[in-house]
């Protein structure tokens, strides 16, 4: 499939921005390039100042400082009117005034198109959210996913540079959620349009992006592919944010080794420092070994918890790291041990990722 | 399956209680008044029961039906401008944060508080020639000499349009509230101005409660007659000064009776209508 090239567009450059409400500092400096055509997701807690960056890409909130580029256009001091970008926002935002078509056709109404052409393209609309013959339907009358899909046309029906999403699946019920993920994704690939979505949740995040945008306190944690992320976190916060991880504090031998509570490790990469090291290990990377101690990678303690949850087991053991060790893994992988017995903790040196040196 | 209960003992009790209310409260007074609006008055003296027609009769005399027309009038256009100053005035005050919205909403529901006769009162000075607000002008330099702007049509208006008023926002104030900052944002992420998002969201939005609070003003300041009796002449005088003063000056109670039901009746007949235009022109939308 061929694609000309004004067709890719939506490349996002944010220098600088900071925003500032009264004395909080909801974004403290973030400087951004996002490639066209990708779907990104903003990943982090609440009060990151996800949602205010993508209220600043959209025009409706004024950075304090600092400037956005859409295709090397400076559109900083442009209006949201003004702005060709498309919105899905938390609360859905449809107009309970209008029914479906109205809500969709909005937007062209807006730009004056005419009759024959509003109602052409909002068929066009219908369908490709899956929602033919609902255009008559008041918004009242809908489900939650069906309310979601109008929004997502609404925001789409003027073909919009940018398309953004503010925790657009927060109000719908686990399952909807996440076949909703995929059809969003799937429709994003379909139209190649440049999309951001803010998100808490990293699951969310791991299904549907190009690129992860993890952030903390107003500043950007790391920027990545999904599984690159996940599998090389680049700071204990993404590592702990984006899944669960065991955190182990060492100090570095200096010669790529590195000592945790006096047990040797090797870790992914070797660690050239010396001082302290923090390495993060995932629970399905754990281990347990039952009836002997390996040399090296290995932590004894005490099993604290089990927990056996049909499709993953979790076994919280106290090895006098500070928190728990969690290991997790398949029932194939099923160490039978009981609460109360004395074990061994394998990290294997390949999953062992160093985070801070 | 859906099984249809009987009333039962407990949910009659319920209903007892606001049943009864509106008997004593509504139906018996309003029955009585019916009765005297058929009462033989005595001149010089009260009334006695009777059944005769003839302050019925009297009620279509040309000054009568003139003097009801205007009060309708005059309350409508009080009822606009109400909506006209209170909308836009509601809709910033629910988008404000924090002490100037409380403040503000303080200020509008202290109002409240003035009754009818001190609103009046305060207004008959303030128009008035003596220590009006013209008075302020002259020491400014903008006029000449003092004036009065009372009695006058304008003056009537201005106090009926001043005591609907907080009522008016409290009206309004609810169903703004609760209008979605998101749904003006993703309107002006769609391509509308601020303006066109006025006009397109947000007043349609608001539609039925405007129409609401319009008849609120209206059907409020149709009861009001202390304001067109202090500032007006007889010529803005609404129906009810004249309900009063044959009421309490003339000792006329059988013909008072007659124009309040005649003034109750007209008042649902332009509130039917005004609702009937509003759920015809909703569907047209």
């Amino acid at each position: 499939m061929s694609r000309r090239s004004e067709d890719v567009r939506g490349g996002l450059r944010l220098e600088g921005l900071v925003k500032r409400f009264d004395d909080v500092t909801a974004v403290a400096g973030v400087d951004l390039e996002l490639p066209p055509g990708k779907l990104i997701s903003f990943l982090g807690p609440s009060g990151c100042g996800k949602t205010t960056m993508l209220r600043m890409i959209a025009g409706l909130e004024h950075p304090t400082e600092g400037q956005i580029f859409l295709d090397d256009d400076d559109i900083t001091d442009r209006p949201a009117y003004r702005r060709d970008i498309g919105m899905v926002f938390q609360s859905l935002a449809l107009f309970p005034h209008l029914n479906v078509a109205g809500n969709i056709g909005y937007g062209l109404r807006i730009r004056g198109a005419e009759k024959d052409r509003i109602a052409s393209r909002v068929e066009e609309l219908l369908e490709l959210v899956s929602l033919e013959g609902l255009g008559d339907r008041r918004i009242q009358q809908l489900s939650g996913g069906q309310r979601q899909r109008v929004a997502t046309a609404r925001a789409l029906a003027l073909e919009p540079r940018l398309f953004l999403l503010d925790e657009p699946l927060s109000a719908l019920d686990a399952n909807l959620r996440e076949q909703l993920q995929v059809e969003l994704r799937l429709l994003q690939q379909q139209l190649g349009i440049s999309t951001i979505i803010v998100t808490h949740d990293q699951r969310e995040a791991m299904t549907m992006s190009d690129l992860v945008v993890v952030m903390n306190a107003g500043r950007i944690e790391q920027v990545g592919p999904p599984l690159e992320v996940y599998r090389r976190p680049g700071s204990p916060f993404v590592a702990g944010f984006i899944g669960r991880t065991n955190l182990l504090v060492g100090e570095g031998a200096g010669d790529g080794s590195i000592a945790v509570a006096g047990h040797p490790f090797d870790v992914a990469g070797g660690a050239d420092a010396s001082g302290e090291v923090t390495v993060s290990v995932r629970p399905e990377a754990a281990q347990l070994v039952a009836d002997s101690m390996p040399e090296r990678n290995a932590l004894p303690g005490t099993v604290v918890f089990v927990r056996d949850l049909g499709e993953l087991f979790e076994c919280f053991v106290d090895c006098g790291v500070g928190e728990h060790v969690i290991v997790a893994g398949s029932p194939r992988d099923w160490v039978p041990v009981q609460q109360g017995a004395e074990v061994a903790v394998l990290f294997p040196t390949e999953a062992c990722v160093v985070v801070t040196s | 399956m859906s099984v249809r209960e009987k009333p039962s003992g407990r949910t009659l009790g319920v209903l007892a209680f606001p049943v009864g209310m509106l008997v004593v409260f509504f139906l018996i007074p309003f029955g009585i008044m019916v009765a005297t609006s058929f009462y033989h008055r005595v001149p010089g003296a009260f009334y006695t029961p009777a059944f005769e027609f003839a302050n019925w009769q009297r009620l279509f005399q040309p000054v009568f039906l003139e003097r009801a027309l205007f009060s309708i009038g005059i309350c409508l256009l009080a009822g606009f401008v109400c909506i006209v100053v209170a909308f836009p005035f509601t809709y910033f005050l629910t988008r404000m944060r924090g002490r100037p919205h409380v403040i503000l909403l303080v200020v509008v529901l202290s109002a409240l508080s003035l009754s009818e006769v001190i609103v009046a009162f305060s207004w008959y000075i303030l128009l008035g020639r003596a220590s009006g607000i013209s008075n302020i002008l002259v020491w400014l330099g903008i006029m000449n000499e003092s004036a009065a702007y009372q009695p006058s049509f304008a003056a009537v208006l201005l106090g009926l349009c001043y005591i609907a008023f907080p009522y008016c926002i409290l009206t309004l104030y609810p169903q703004l509230t609760r209008l979605d900052p998101e749904i003006t944002e993703a309107a002006q992420t769609l391509g509308a101005s601020p303006w066109r998002t006025f006009w397109t969201v947000v007043v349609p939005i608001a539609r039925p409660i405007l129409v609401a609070g319009f008849l609120l003003v209206f059907v409020f300041t149709l009861g009001s007659y202390l304001i067109a009796d202090f500032l007006g002449r007889p010529e803005h005088w609404t129906l009810s000064v004249f309900i009063a003063n044959q009421a309490s000056a003339n000792a006329n109670v059988p013909f008072a009776a007659t124009m309040a039901i005649f003034l109750t009746l007209l008042s649902l007949i332009v509130v039917a209508l005004v609702g009937l235009i509003e759920s015809r022109t909703r569907r047209l939308i």
